[in-house]
């Protein structure tokens, strides 16, 4: 039984994780840097351990001191949240070993799907279908060079440690291959500490679809329906939805189906993400498994009218998998937009900065998770997050028009946000007639 | 709550230079502010709830624990004073074990690199040393109690 639980995150997420445990009547504590001092997840947890100085090398990432301020304020529980640690085996190893209970999957499972050539290599034998590509780690440009011969360009080069598009590389033809090899090298040495690639065939015209995974600590695994997530600037997710326009029943059996295989293939006992890729022809590729909750989890919740992070909590504490949750339905539609500290009229450079008013929407099926306020100062040593803005509706046209109203009553000022930019995507046709893929956002115009 | 205890909070409010008090137990929570036009969305002065202690096996602390030295983090207090703040978050102990004296009191003088204070932080014991000569004027922490990081430890006046 969780006695209390410290939330080893900042943010929007911290404050998400604070208020299941509230529903829950588990007593938290909010671990902050000296940046976050008058941050809403320190005010909101019962109680609040300085961890560090801004730089997060030195605080949110710091192990040693995370779980010395569970020791010193008893908590026997430790959410990650999303980023982070939240997909470190290292931190879940630590955990287990001084007796702190690790809300979300063992540190085996983090491990796997956390290096990409294993996490393909076990699911492939899971009976997974894979994108086609190098069974392992590319010594040299010969090697690529003999896989695009066969397989065919384009192809993309990807660093085995990798995420968030860093140390990825398209190449179209022969002639670009060696110095987009040497770069994605360069970077994925730089973001990862870890140069090694893998080569595979390029999806053209791919849309990003994933599974919603629960499981439980008794060997059930169930998913809860996909999210659409193919609105992605420079491989970040910008706009989320479920159900997906593209996906039918027929489908959303099989992806489900494809995915539960995945997550068990590590028995995996927590909520978790199965990431696909899905082509013109509706053939589905893994692409990776995310083994934590994910920025986007609300759009599922609105739609299965299920408290994700609640339910991750009970599971990590040992309950099983309720009946009623294997027989979800998504009901209506739901959409979110992230609302980041960043100009879209200038690239989207991030903007640091004081809110000097803040106003959230309201009214029916309208939900804003944030933790801003007026007067909020934004750090600059975190990421842009500002906050998600949630939509539900009965159909993906009234989800729609909710988010250009919610988004209209939201009153911001003092940086420049994403949120015009939002607003012009809900207006492109090809956007609201459900037709578009991952390639949607490269030929936009703002 | 009790209104006795209410009145109690009220008169504390009044007879302090405060502007708001919020107490929480057992999930009652209450909030009693002086000054009415203060904006609830305003900026509020945020102040980190308050810690149990942690309940501390002394026989825990008498084991030879791997003891790491760790410079604390100094920052001038005032033209003399200078205030020794935690590197660490952990449990603060004045002495090397349970039955030794402590490495300091009040009133004592120390010199760079001196012992001052234990933090253990996930079963090691930290030493904390003085990074100024000068003369020990306040110990603000209590024995065995958590503290946190940049938490003001001690106050040593500049030799």
């Amino acid at each position: 039984m969780i006695n209390k639980l410290l939330i080893a995150n900042r943010g929007e997420i911290a404050l998400r994780v604070i208020r299941a445990c509230k529903e829950l009547h588990i007593p938290t504590v909010a671990v902050y840097s000296t940046a976050d001092e008058l941050s809403l997840h320190v005010r909101f947890a019962d109680e609040a351990v300085c961890i560090g100085p801004p730089d997060s090398k030195s605080s949110y990432l710091k192990m040693a001191q995370i779980i010395s301020a569970a020791e010193v304020t008893n908590a026997d529980a430790i959410h990650p949240g999303y980023g982070f640690l939240a997909e470190n085996a290292d931190f879940a190893q630590m955990c287990e070993d001084n007796e702190i209970l690790f809300v979300g999957p063992r540190p085996m499972a983090i491990r796997t799907m956390g290096d990409k050539a294993q996490a393909r290599e076990t699911v492939r034998k899971a009976g997974v279908p894979i994108i086609p590509g190098s069974e392992t780690v590319v010594k040299n440009i010969e090697e690529i060079k003999r896989f695009a011969e066969s397989h065919g360009y384009p192809v993309i080069l990807k660093a085995s440690a990798g995420g968030g598009g860093r140390g990825m590389r398209i190449v179209h033809q022969i002639a670009e291959l060696e110095n987009a090899f040497n770069n994605a090298r360069e970077e994925a040495l730089k973001a990862f500490g870890n140069p090694d690639m893998y080569v595979e065939k390029l999806v053209e015209d791919a849309r990003h679809i994933e599974v919603q995974i629960m499981g439980d600590n008794f060997g059930n695994v169930i998913h809860l329906g996909e999210r659409e997530c193919s609105i992605q600037r420079r491989h970040q997710k910008l706009i989320e939805e479920s159900p997906s326009p593209a996906v039918d029943e027929e489908l959303r059996e099989k992806l489900g189906k494809i995915a539960v295989r995945a997550a068990r293939a590590v028995n995996y006992n927590s909520a978790g993400t199965v990431e696909f890729l899905m082509d013109k022809k509706r053939n589905i590729y893994f692409m990776e498994m995310n083994t934590r909750i994910q920025v986007e989890h609300p759009v599922t919740e609105m739609v299965t009218g299920i408290d994700l992070l609640k339910e991750q909590i009970r599971l990590a504490n040992g309950e099983k998998i309720p009946k009623w949750m294997k027989k979800f339905n998504l009901r209506g539609h739901a959409i979110e937009c992230r609302i980041n500290a960043e100009d879209p009229t200038k690239n989207f450079r991030p903007s640091p900065g004081k809110i000097l008013a803040f106003h959230a929407p309201g009214g029916p099926g309208t939900r804003m998770d944030t933790h801003v306020y007026a007067g909020y100062e934004i750090p600059s040593h975190y990421d842009s997050l500002l906050g998600k803005l949630i939509t539900h509706g009965k159909n993906r046209d009234e989800a729609i028009v909710r988010m250009e109203r919610a988004l209209d009553e939201t009153i911001l000022e003092g940086v420049p946000t994403t949120i015009p930019f939002h607003k012009a995507i809900l207006k492109d046709e090809a956007f609201r007639a459900g037709n578009f893929n991952i390639a949607f956002l490269n030929n936009f115009s703002f | 709550m009790r209104s006795e205890k209410i009145l109690e909070l009220v008169k504390i409010l009044e007879s302090h230079e405060i502007d708001e008090i919020e107490v929480s137990r057992w999930g009652q929570k209450i909030r009693i502010t002086k000054n009415s036009n203060a904006h609830p969305t305003a900026e509020v002065e945020v102040t980190p709830a308050t810690r149990k202690v942690k309940k501390i096996h002394q026989q825990q602390l008498a084991e030879t624990a791997a003891f790491e030295s760790q410079p604390a983090v100094t920052e001038e207090f005032n033209p003399k004073g200078v205030e020794v703040k935690s590197p660490i978050v952990g449990t603060f102990y004045r002495a090397p074990s349970p039955d030794a004296d402590p490495y300091i009191n009040v009133g004592d003088s120390v010199s760079v690199g001196q012992p001052l204070c234990i933090i253990e932080a996930m079963k090691i014991m930290n030493v904390i040393e003085a990074e100024v000569p000068g003369k020990v004027v306040k110990i603000l922490v209590e024995n065995a109690q958590p503290v946190e990081y940049n938490q003001t430890l001690f106050i040593i006046e500049k030799a």
